[in-house]
């Protein structure tokens, strides 16, 4: 089975940042996760901290990000990610509706908490951790939707010099009690890790290496050769 | 009103029909809030456990605090002032309360180090003290601008033996060093326990909290029954940032018919200015713009800079049990000033919040003359030195 692939971008981190939702495109995402920047992002490690202040300075909102979005008219998948302050405000499931986004990842709203959500047709995907006990892990099994997103490490977000053995275990642990894909996250750095992380999961979710390439002023070619490395990384069978 | 819709829900920790309180927590951090919930539990109803924190907060801290009668101020203003004196504690103020027995209840978890995050300091300096006491390593997340502001606390830090981590990010305040923190906690929550310093966070701390700060309010209240012909006083005043001192000193008059009064920073008002939102853990009430970010607070109390309130502080608003006032920069130390020469105490900024509302309403409707109020004086004003240098230009 083909293993999917999902960059992650910070809306409004630059002018026409919805170039690099094109590149991601054709460098072969099969999703995207786009991150609506929350002024306290309290699950997000120092670079896409930095993205989002970067993005909120610039004035962007999640009306404006979603604006854009609306009139890029990408075809591939658009899973929006962002805060439970945001995400619980009235009216928000409307609004990635008219956007177009399809799923949603809320980082700071557990299982416990994830019914106060009010997003008709929009697909909410859980999040487990290495720490999730055997129980509650089931019951993101049964309760996410889309895909299961597979936190590889007790940490935040953030680029790290290898793939934490915790995320095999917990990969295999998920596949055990659902049969969504599993796509790991946090911490993916480089296609060989995108490869080893695919190994025991469906796929991956790749957020910092792509931002700090972003930061750091690579352009949408650029970022995409990078996405496109990671596309060869995961097809290599 | 905000925007958010309330909905019902049976997850713990909740504060009334709109839900303020809760568990907003990464997956990552649910088992260590569960863990600590039922320590928590199961110490609280432990005679053990709580004969062993009575005693520290006895022999060590130095409980139980005096009420004073404030009495050339209750002349000048024409009511009856007295003053719980939390100041008096060992570091100086209300947080040794709390903290010693969340660090009790570390060890009684098993846990190695603590982690804390602090604003003005004293609930970090708390925390230090608390590690050298029980022999935990002990790590403190301060804002940037908060370590300029409170020198002499980051250095007694320090010397107690904690490490003293700057936070660079956002406002460099309460706010983003409580963020750091939860990121920290992360990393580490199988070895850390997170003493949070305030009735917020995730479930169980806005609970838990309050209870090891209730001594304050029951001790004021056996003091005013043999002190008082009323037995209750009118009003119970308390300064409010996330609401520690405040929800401690309510806890004892609530079931009263006593008045209750938290006084927040004009700059940091969440209780009265806030909107109904979600950051660090918990629901409540937080200044945020039209889009929802979380607006930055703005108080010359480092200890009240904090853009939200507790969720009790939320549900007790909601009910109309308890008003949430403001009172601006320059009232506050007017008031630290005043109490200083007119009863020789010098509070913490943050307390004079609490006083200085008093001196505005005393005499109106508002505060009634011949009222008897209570005004719980959080903390000492050791710390503010510098500030009042600056600012109270004598």
């Amino acid at each position: 089975m083909t293993k999917l692939l999902m960059p992650y971008l910070t809306g409004g981190v630059a002018p026409g940042w919805t170039a690099y939702l094109r590149a991601f495109e054709d460098a072969g995402a099969d999703q995207i996760e786009l991150g609506l920047p929350f002024s306290d992002p309290t699950v997000d490690g120092p670079t896409i901290q930095e993205a989002s202040d970067a993005a909120l300075t610039r004035g962007a909102t999640p009306a404006s990000i979603l604006d854009d979005l609306a009139q890029a008219r990408t075809s591939v998948p658009i899973i929006a990610s962002t805060y439970a302050n945001l995400a619980l405000r009235k009216g928000f499931g409307e609004a990635l509706t008219a956007a177009g986004v399809t799923g949603l990842i809320v980082p700071d709203l557990p299982l416990d908490e994830v019914d106060q959500l009010q997003v008709p047709g929009i697909a909410v995907s859980l999040l487990a951790s290495p720490a999730t006990p055997d129980d509650r892990l089931a019951e993101i099994g049964r309760r996410s939707q889309g895909f299961v997103y597979a936190v590889s490490i007790m940490g935040t977000t953030g680029e790290r010099d290898r793939l934490a053995p915790s995320a095999a275990t917990l990969a295999a642990r998920l596949k055990q009690v659902t049969d969504l894909p599993v796509l790991i996250g946090f911490g993916i750095s480089s296609p060989a890790q995108a490869a080893e992380a695919a190994s025991v999961a469906d796929g991956v979710i790749v957020g910092a290496a792509v931002m700090r390439r972003v930061l750091d002023g690579a352009g949408p070619t650029e970022v995409g050769a990078f996405v496109g490395s990671l596309r060869a990384a995961l097809d290599v069978r | 009103m905000s925007s958010i819709t309330a909905a019902a829900t049976s997850a713990p920790g909740r504060f009334g029909e709109r839900g303020y309180g809760g568990r907003y927590v990464p997956e990552s951090l649910i088992p260590a809030c569960q863990a600590v919930a039922e320590a928590f539990a199961e110490a609280w109803a432990d005679p053990g456990f709580r004969g062993n924190l009575a005693a520290l907060l006895s022999a060590y801290a130095g409980r139980p605090t005096p009420l004073t009668p404030a009495l050339r101020l209750s002349a000048e203003l024409g009511v009856t002032v007295l003053l719980k004196r939390e100041d008096l504690t060992h570091t100086g103020s209300h947080k040794i309360n709390n903290v010693l027995g969340q660090a009790l209840l570390a060890r009684r978890m098993g846990r190695t180090r603590l982690i804390a995050e602090t604003g003005a300091g004293m609930h970090g300096v708390a925390t230090a003290t608390a590690g050298a006491l029980l022999g935990l390593p002990v790590k403190v997340f301060m804002g940037e601008r908060d370590i300029e502001r409170q020198a002499h606390n980051v250095f007694r830090m320090r010397l107690l033996g904690a490490e003293v981590v700057s936070v660079t990010a956002g406002s460099r305040t309460l706010k983003d060093a409580t963020s750091e923190a939860m990121r920290h906690w992360v990393t580490d929550a199988d070895e850390a326990y997170y003493c949070v310093g305030s009735v917020i966070g995730p479930h169980p701390y806005p609970t838990m909290v309050r209870e090891f700060q209730r001594v304050i309010g029951d001790e004021a209240r056996r003091q005013c029954a043999a002190d008082l012909p009323s037995a209750v006083p009118d009003y119970v005043v308390a300064c409010v940032g996330g609401g520690s001192n405040a929800a401690g000193t309510f806890a004892g008059f609530v079931d009263t018919s006593a008045q209750l009064i938290g006084v927040e920073a004009a700059g940091g008002s969440g209780a009265s200015h806030g909107a109904i939102g979600v950051l660090h853990g918990f629901r409540s009430l937080f200044l945020q713009d039209e889009h929802g970010q979380i607006q930055e607070a703005h108080s010359i109390a480092a200890g009240l800079d904090y853009p939200g309130v507790g969720p009790e502080h939320a549900y007790l608003r909601d009910l109309g049990r308890a008003r949430y006032v403001t009172v601006a920069d320059d009232e506050a130390i007017a008031a630290a000033v005043r109490l200083a020469r007119a009863e020789g105490i010098l509070p913490a900024i943050e307390s004079a919040h609490a006083l200085a509302w008093v001196l505005r309403a005393a005499g109106t409707s508002e505060l009634p003359a011949g009222s008897t109020v209570l005004v719980t004086l959080s903390g000492r004003g050791d710390k503010d030195i510098t500030t009042l240098i600056e600012e109270a230009q004598l």
